[in-house]
């Protein structure tokens, strides 16, 4: 019965932020907005350690909403393996990533409204993966669209903020109109928007590869690419950094981006009975993943070359999904919550004490000025490189080599190939921002509450991958048994996994030597230099020209259609029906012009014609 | 006997707040407000249990050499749209409370009298007395605007005045010939709802009087292409004229839709169901578009009532139980959102006294509560889950989808179209660098409940929905029953 509050917490915690309307004081603020997550957090780990110690049925606990003609959705929240690593994670890093915002926006003069977004952010994530009801979960899927809009435009003065923001909310929105239509379709076609019962209904109604299943499936995978920023509609989230640190790292790790994934294995089963679209969420995640890749490589904007990596490292989980590895995605969905929260909040203490400098070649030299961050940057740099044995994101990230390996040489040539622009990207970050000669000296201390949230993740973006070391090395699949009771466990890995295993390895190895060449004054990097390196570099910088091309093939068209029909056309038509009218007055009271000889002319050229008419007719 | 005193209580408010304004024009607002109190308790006073099909019903014999009778009944669809009227008009009389200042007697007759028509044309069930009543409505309205509008009122009032009485002409032929005909088949001269009801039409009459009805309650819903007096109207009226416009004079197009046009004619109206949705569908993204691509604040709003409205004519046409309780649900929540909307807007017009958001920006600071509630409603203007305008209209596009896939796809785009205006509006308005320097006040603790109210209702209307929609049920069967019994 507990399970409840753990949403309910954190809206708690905005509504009495929300109502206060800042005339708390900060202190106050402060123990609200951290507490009610870090409660939540600590209920989610009672509820979670019942739910291991029992038989793990699901356990379910539902309210009514509305009964209307056999349409009845219910606010209902679902515990069950899945959602249960979802609130774990959701409430953990949320927590830490409060903890830390407490003291990094302490000199904001918005620190209510910060918290109670962050709050409001926290609980809507955790209705969508709590909700046992699609569209329960659509409340939770536009909540955090809501609260991503309202905190990346949280520094709203400046107006490139607010268009982030909203750029942000209406291209996600473009997604969710078509999620919407797969609500409605479901519920038409099976009769019902609770998942189980829809999902079950699915695998007995619709054959495999149905038109139905098909739509089904490709409209909900609209909506996952819209939130989790996956080709075509990923250009939100790089500009998604206009709002404070802790929020990407809130968009980032633990809401938000990952709500796609979820959504796509929560109701796998449509899937699995849509052959093509399976495929298709394959084939998006490697595009966006290279792409993403490459567009990471070239970037200046340390914020932005964590944006890019994120679009990529979700890509890496719709592989994973596209060849039904359905636990090695919500596995790197963990440990990539991990590692980026940490590669983000670090990244947050190096701008912070840096005067707001994003710019990678403006800083260097921090290694020795800032051993806090360097440390723990590294930590999740290596954790994101997928360093053999050593960090979390590897154990993840081979499960999903290894999966898409399987199903085809050109998937797991790609995703290898990934891994290798991954390691350089983040490395080459590594070694400009830490590596080299100091340039400014930071200013201001490091206080505890940014500290311990850093140490915690650091220590998470090691181990949170020992819950499943490879076989290779002698280890027990743990944490895709445990999914399995609720999503089907890929077929065995065994073999193949032990090349795919040693060639990641080096690869990633591979990668930071590239990035060391690159970011250092070697003849390599000078080799880069030539023009058109330049120019492809330029390309990807811009993130391949989507901007670009939506811009100038659907933005501005847009716009000048409406200048055009400012003033309404169809108000034109009346506006010339009454000027006809008025024309026809004006012509009529010529004739009344108070002169006898018209008149008498007039009577007599109408009688004429009267005359006329009755000879003649 | 309730039904008689729901219409009087604010033709007698109304006169009485004209009469008592030579001593005050504070005594006039508190005598309006009084008298819509007393609406609101009358209507929900207790009730002797249903009886029949109405919840209460007057039928007394008016001119009954003319067939005319004072025939009055309320079901749950009535009853909940004369809930909204009483709950919106105290809402219009506080929102006027400082803006109205000169001849705020005749002003509060004038909207009383205005209140007075919408609830008899929610009661009204003689067509002869549903079209006093639907005259009545407009002239005080026309008063409201021409007397105390802003710029260009005599414009938008002569527009109104020509666009509604254009579609009032064709619904009193389209009663006179329905009444004939049913002359011509028993004999007997009656304007009487029930009676009327069966009567037996040629296809082609019954869609000529069909689009009779239709005409005239789509230019007050407003469908596409009628919509163009709205705009003018709904930005040159006061505040409170825009709210009773918006809030509870376009509703009046929808319930004449589903009170006479299904029932009387519903062979005509399957026929004519996918061009009406198609009229829907398109004003919902038309709407939608134009609101986005206004600079003047209150247009803005005044189109996103077209977008929402769009999907008022849609789910009519969809007819089944889920589209229409979403329509009702639609227009419940439009009636709190929009009209929350329009009173923040005077709010704002009478502090900046501006409309054109060019020349605002960055209030956020200076405004905190007033900011927080625009938002608060532009995102439930957006169709946020959770707050009622989005059970509206996904009930409606859920009732749609099974008859048109198309329309309600379609449809969807408007939730693109509709996060486009409303987050412009906040952007403009909230964000950005500040532009007036000394920051003008925030709202006054009277706003404040108000708009406390109108955000209960919404979150009410999103969360649990449930006592609504029983009470809307019946009357939403009647309509389908009626139109059954043809």
């Amino acid at each position: 019965m507990l399970l409840p509050l753990v949403p309910a917490l954190p809206l708690l915690g905005f509504l009495i932020l929300f109502i206060s309307g800042g005339r708390m004081p900060k202190r106050a603020v402060e123990a609200v907005g951290v507490g009610s997550v870090g409660i939540a957090a600590i209920l989610a780990l009672i509820v979670a350690a019942g739910f291991l110690q029992g038989p793990q049925t699901p356990l379910v606990v539902a309210w009514p909403w509305l009964t209307l003609a056999g349409f009845t959705p219910q606010f209902g929240v679902r515990l069950d393996s899945l959602s249960l690593v979802m609130m774990l994670v959701v409430t953990f890093v949320g927590f830490l990533i409060h903890l830390y915002s407490a003291e990094y926006m302490e000199a904001d003069e918005g620190y209510n409204r910060f918290f109670a977004s962050m709050n409001l952010f926290v609980a809507a994530m955790l209705v969508l993966v709590l909700a046992d009801n699609l569209l329960f979960l659509y409340v939770g899927w536009e909540g955090v669209g809501l609260c991503s809009y309202l905190l990346i435009g949280f520094w709203y003065p400046n107006p490139a903020n607010g268009l982030a923001a909203r750029k942000a909310f209406i291209v996600t929105r473009v997604g969710d109109a078509l999620m919407t239509v797969g609500l409605l379709l479901i519920y038409t076609r099976l009769g019902s928007l609770d998942i189980q019962t829809a999902m079950g209904r699915a695998a007995q109604q619709w054959p495999q590869g149905s038109v139905a299943a098909v739509a089904a499936a490709a409209l909900l995978l609209g909506g996952a690419v819209g939130k989790s920023a996956q080709l075509p509609l990923q250009t939100w989230l790089p500009d998604a950094m206009a709002g404070p640190t802790p929020v990407s790292a809130l968009i980032h790790a633990a809401t938000m981006v990952t709500a796609g994934v979820y959504l796509i294995a929560r109701t796998h089963v449509l899937y699995d009975l849509a052959p093509p679209v399976k495929e298709a969420v394959a084939v998006i995640g490697t595009a966006t993943l290279l792409l993403a890749s490459f567009s990471a490589l070239n970037q200046r904007d340390l914020k932005r070359i964590l944006a890019y990596s994120t679009i990529s490292q979700i890509g890496y989980m719709f592989l994973a999904l596209g060849v039904g590895a359905w636990a090695a995605a919500i596995f790197h969905l963990m440990t990539h919550a991990f590692f980026k929260a940490l590669l983000f909040l670090s990244a947050g203490v190096v701008i912070h004490r840096m005067d707001e400098e994003q710019d990678i070649f403006r800083l260097g030299g921090l290694r020795r000025q800032m051993p806090l961050a360097f440390w723990t940057f590294l930590i999740g740099s290596a954790s994101l490189a997928a360093l053999p044995l050593v960090t979390a994101g590897f154990y993840s990230k081979d499960l999903i080599v290894a999966a898409a390996w399987q199903d085809s040489p050109w998937l797991g040539a790609a995703a290898l190939l990934g891994a290798f622009l991954t390691a350089v990207y983040i490395f080459r970050a590594v070694f400009i921002v830490f590596g080299g000669p100091p340039r400014h000296e930071p200013h201001g201390p490091t206080g505890r509450r940014v500290a311990v949230p850093l140490l915690l993740l650091s220590v998470l973006a090691v181990t949170g991958g020992f819950v499943q070391p490879p076989s290779a090395l002698g280890g027990a699949p743990l944490f895709t048994d445990f999914l399995g009771k609720t999503l089907p466990s890929a077929p065995a890995t065994a073999e193949a996994a032990d090349g795919v295993t040693l060639a990641s390895g080096l690869i990633a190895l591979a990668g930071i030597g590239v990035a060391y060449l690159i970011a250092g004054r070697h003849w390599f990097a000078g080799a880069l230099q030539i023009p058109p390196a330049r120019l492809l570099e330029r390309w990807w910088a811009a993130g391949w020209g989507f901007d670009f091309v939506y811009d100038r093939l659907l933005v501005r068209p847009f716009l000048r259609l409406l200048w055009w029909n400012r003033r309404d056309f169809i108000d034109g038509v009346y506006t010339a029906l009454a000027g006809l009218i008025r024309l026809a007055w004006r012509l009529l009271s010529i004739s009344e012009n108070g002169r006898l000889r018209w008149y008498a002319a007039g009577i007599a050229a109408g009688s004429i014609v009267a005359l006329a008419l009755s000879v003649f007719a | 006997m309730i039904l008689l005193w729901l219409i009087l209580v604010p033709l007698i408010g109304g006169i009485l707040a004209w009469i008592a304004s030579r001593s005050g024009s504070a005594l006039a607002r508190w005598i309006s407000l009084a008298a819509l109190a007393g609406e609101l308790l009358l209507l929900l006073l207790p009730r002797p249990a249903p009886y029949g099909r109405w919840l209460a019903e007057l039928d007394l014999p008016w001119a009954p050499e003319l067939g005319i009778r004072l025939h009055l009944a309320m079901d749950g669809l009535s009853f909940v749209l004369i809930l909204l009227t009483a709950v919106l008009g105290i809402f219009s009389v506080i929102a006027s409370w400082s803006e109205i200042t000169e001849r705020v007697g005749f002003f509060h007759f004038n909207l009383m009298w205005t209140l007075a028509g919408v609830v008899g044309v929610f009661l009204a069930l003689d067509l002869l007395l549903f079209f006093f009543f639907w005259e009545l409505m407009l002239i005080p309205m026309y008063f409201l605007i021409v007397v105390w509008g802003h710029e260009r009122r005599i414009y938008a009032a002569i527009k109104f005045f020509l666009f509604t009485q254009g579609g009032g002409l064709v619904l009193l032929i389209a009663i006179l010939t329905l009444s004939i005909l049913f002359m011509r088949q028993t004999g007997t001269v009656s304007f009487d709802y029930m009676a009327l009801l069966k009567i037996r039409l040629p296809p082609s009459t019954a869609t000529l009087l069909m689009l009779g009805f239709f005409i005239a309650f789509a230019v007050k819903l407003p469908a596409i292409p009628f919509h163009s007096w709205l705009p003018d109207a709904h930005t040159e009226a006061p505040t409170a004229g825009s709210v009773v416009l918006a809030g509870l004079l376009l509703k009046t197009g929808a319930y004449g839709l589903l009170r006479f046009v299904l029932p009387l004619f519903p062979e005509a109206s399957i026929h004519f169901a996918p061009i009406a949705m198609a009229l829907g569908v398109t004003g919902i993204i038309y709407g939608a578009v134009l609101a986005f691509a206004q600079t003047d604040l209150k247009r803005l709003v005044a189109y996103s009532s077209i977008s929402h409205l769009g999907f008022v004519l849609l789910g009519i046409y969809a007819w089944n139980s889920l589209a229409l309780q979403g329509v009702v649900m639609q227009m419940l929540a439009h009636g709190l959102s929009t009209g929350g909307l329009f009173i923040l807007v005077g709010a704002l017009q009478e502090r900046l006294h501006t409309r054109e958001m060019g020349r605002m920006g960055g209030l956020w600071a200076g405004m905190p509560r007033l900011a927080a509630i625009a938002m608060f409603l532009a995102i439930a203007s957006l169709g946020l889950p959770g707050l009622g305008d989005f059970i509206g209209e996904f009930l409606v596009l859920l009732g749609t989808y099974r008859i048109a896939p198309g329309f309600a796809a379609a449809a969807a785009a408007g939730l693109v179209a509709s996060a486009l205006y409303a987050l412009l509006l906040i952007q403009q308005v909230f964000h950005g660098p500040p532009h007036a320097a000394p920051a003008p006040p925030d709202l006054a603790p009277r706003h404040m409940l108000v708009m406390g109210l109108l955000m209960a209702g919404l979150v009410w209307f999103g969360l649990a929905p449930q006592p609504v929609l029983d009470t809307v049920a019946p009357g939403l069967d009647n309509v389908t029953a009626f139109a059954r019994q043809r």
